[in-house]
């Protein structure tokens, strides 16, 4: 296994006092090229459990070993692209994609090819000069990919990242992902709400509970690969979303105190 | 009126219409209260005698002077206190702890009025430029650090986040995330900061100096010459107006990646 969580909890004080439990005894394992998505009701923890992969946050409990040594803050192994857009505004696309190998001294006349290579996976090649506030969101979240992967972490921890797109542009991004993962098969936890881009995207989707965040299934996706879009139209397809549907829809309705 | 629409931009050209306008106006106001004898001359200058004695000030190299003492004393004392401002608010911006250690009493100091140290400082500094420069000093430094440190610590914690998972310590993101991204914020700080030090050398000159711009309107209101003290006032304006404009510049030129 690359990577294995294992009873995570993690609680924070809340500032009127009291305590509120994000994640709760949260434990599963990622093996290498695998791609896994995890789904939930808004406020379960999700993201808390992401950031805790990555080593922003510090459990509460549990312990997460990447590759075989205990997680202890964060590192260039684990790549995390955002919810929120975090391209460095003072840096051009082609500066904000070449971060991360700058910060590991490689020479520049190694990692051009390099960087060159991602911005024309993410098809932005042509913008490498521009800054971040000359990019339309979707834009800025592609080189968000592409920054993250020119690094080449051990696994990518995806937050949401199409979360604050458009409906278009979000379509638009998860058929770029999906080319881009069938050609590099990159280890892959991908956070999100949305049951469609879980499906579309995973080998396997972890559904997790309301508050406190608890895993409550593990499904595998045996859907043939290489994927297409049109994919989410097939009969399959549907019967997994009906059944992450329910499930789902039985913990919104908990959440919100409505019974059954 | 499509000129009067809340928030709406307007064009170059009537913007520059408006400000010439109202300068006019002011300009117009002036001349006809003295041409028009409705003030007495000896209290509130002709606009051509201010500008008589701007050409024979300049000529005669008395003004020159004044100005290179004055802004040689407010650059030694804003650079001076920047130096050490900008470093002091990236670390109380970047670190709760440090915010926490230091906040309290800068914003003590920070409410005391500068003026009320100028006794103090004649005493410990007598009157010459480490006095002048000294009032300066006090009066930006904390003004600075507490504007820099706001900027700082409104960085946004992702982007910090997202440097550490590309291999970034925590303590090299300080100066490669947080420093960078509050450089446009710690611009403006500067310039309005640099405003504040044009008015705390006056106050210096007024109380003691023997030169400066200042001094020299100390020195024509003891010879009733209101014409000097307002091409004094006029030549202070200017000057406050140029080194926003060089800030502006460089606000514009070297951080154009700004929003």
């Amino acid at each position: 296994m690359l990577l294995e969580a294992a009873k995570l909890s993690l609680m924070f004080a809340r500032a009127k006092g009291g305590t509120v439990v994000a994640v709760d005894d949260v434990s599963f394992a990622v093996r290498e090229n695998e791609f896994t998505v995890i789904v939930g009701p808004s406020g379960c923890g999700k993201s808390s459990l992401l950031y805790l992969i990555a080593g922003l946050y510090e459990p509460t409990a549990g312990t997460i070993q990447m590759a075989g040594k205990p997680v202890d803050g964060p590192g260039a192994d684990r790549g995390m692209v955002f919810q929120s857009f975090t391209l460095f505004p003072w840096l051009t696309v082609r500066e904000n994609v070449a971060f991360g190998l700058k910060r590991k001294s490689m020479p520049a006349a190694q990692a051009q090819p390099i960087v060159d290579r991602y911005l024309r996976d993410v098809g932005l090649l042509e913008f490498a000069d521009a800054y971040p506030k000359q990019l339309s969101g979707g834009m800025k979240q592609r080189v968000a990919l592409a920054r993250s992967m020119a690094n080449d972490p051990k696994i990518l921890l995806m937050d949401e990242p199409f979360g604050s797109l458009d409906s278009q542009t979000r379509h638009v991004m998860q058929e770029l992902l999906l080319n881009i993962w069938e050609q590099q098969h990159k280890t892959v936890l991908f956070v999100t709400h949305d049951i469609d881009e879980a499906i579309l995207l995973g080998d396997r989707v972890i559904v997790m509970t309301a508050r406190p965040g608890r895993i409550k299934r593990d499904i595998p996706i045996a859907l043939p690969r290489p994927r297409h879009p049109d994919i989410v139209l097939a009969p399959e397809f549907l019967a997994i979303k009906r059944q992450i549907l329910d499930l789902l829809h039985e913990e919104v309705r908990r959440s919100l105190g409505l019974s059954g | 009126m499509r000129l009067l629409r809340p928030l709406e931009p307007i064009q170059r050209l009537p913007a520059l219409v408006a400000g010439c306008v109202i300068g006019g106006a002011i300009l117009l106001a002036w001349s006809a209260v003295t041409y028009g004898g409705l003030a007495r001359t000896d209290f509130l200058p002709e606009p051509h005698k201010v500008v008589t004695v701007l050409i024979k000030y300049t000529g005669s190299g008395q003004l020159l002077e004044s100005i290179w003492v004055s802004s040689r004393v407010v650059l030694l004392g804003f650079f001076l206190s920047a130096i050490l401002a900008i470093p002091a608010g990236l670390f109380m911006g970047s670190f709760r702890l440090i915010q926490a250690g230091f906040e309290p009493t800068i914003n003590f100091i920070r409410y005391l009025p500068v003026t009320s140290m100028v006794p103090l400082l004649i005493l410990w500094l007598g009157i010459g430029i480490e006095q002048k420069v000294a009032v300066i000093f006090i009066g930006t430094f904390f003004q600075q650090v507490i504007m820099v440190m706001d900027v700082v610590s409104q960085t946004p914690k992702d982007l910090a986040y997202a440097s550490y998972t590309l291999g970034t310590s925590r303590w090299s993101a300080v100066f490669r995330v947080l420093l960078p991204y509050a450089l446009p914020g710690i611009c403006d700080a500067m310039r309005i900061t640099m405003g504040w030090a044009w008015t705390y050398l006056v106050v210096a000159e007024l109380v003691a100096a023997n030169s400066g711009l200042g001094y020299m309107s100390l020195q024509a209101m003891r010879g009733f010459r209101v014409d000097i003290i307002f091409m004094a006032i006029l030549v202070i304006g200017l000057l406050g107006m140029l080194s926003d404009m060089a800030f502006r510049l460089i606000r514009r030129r070297l951080l154009a990646w700004a929003e």
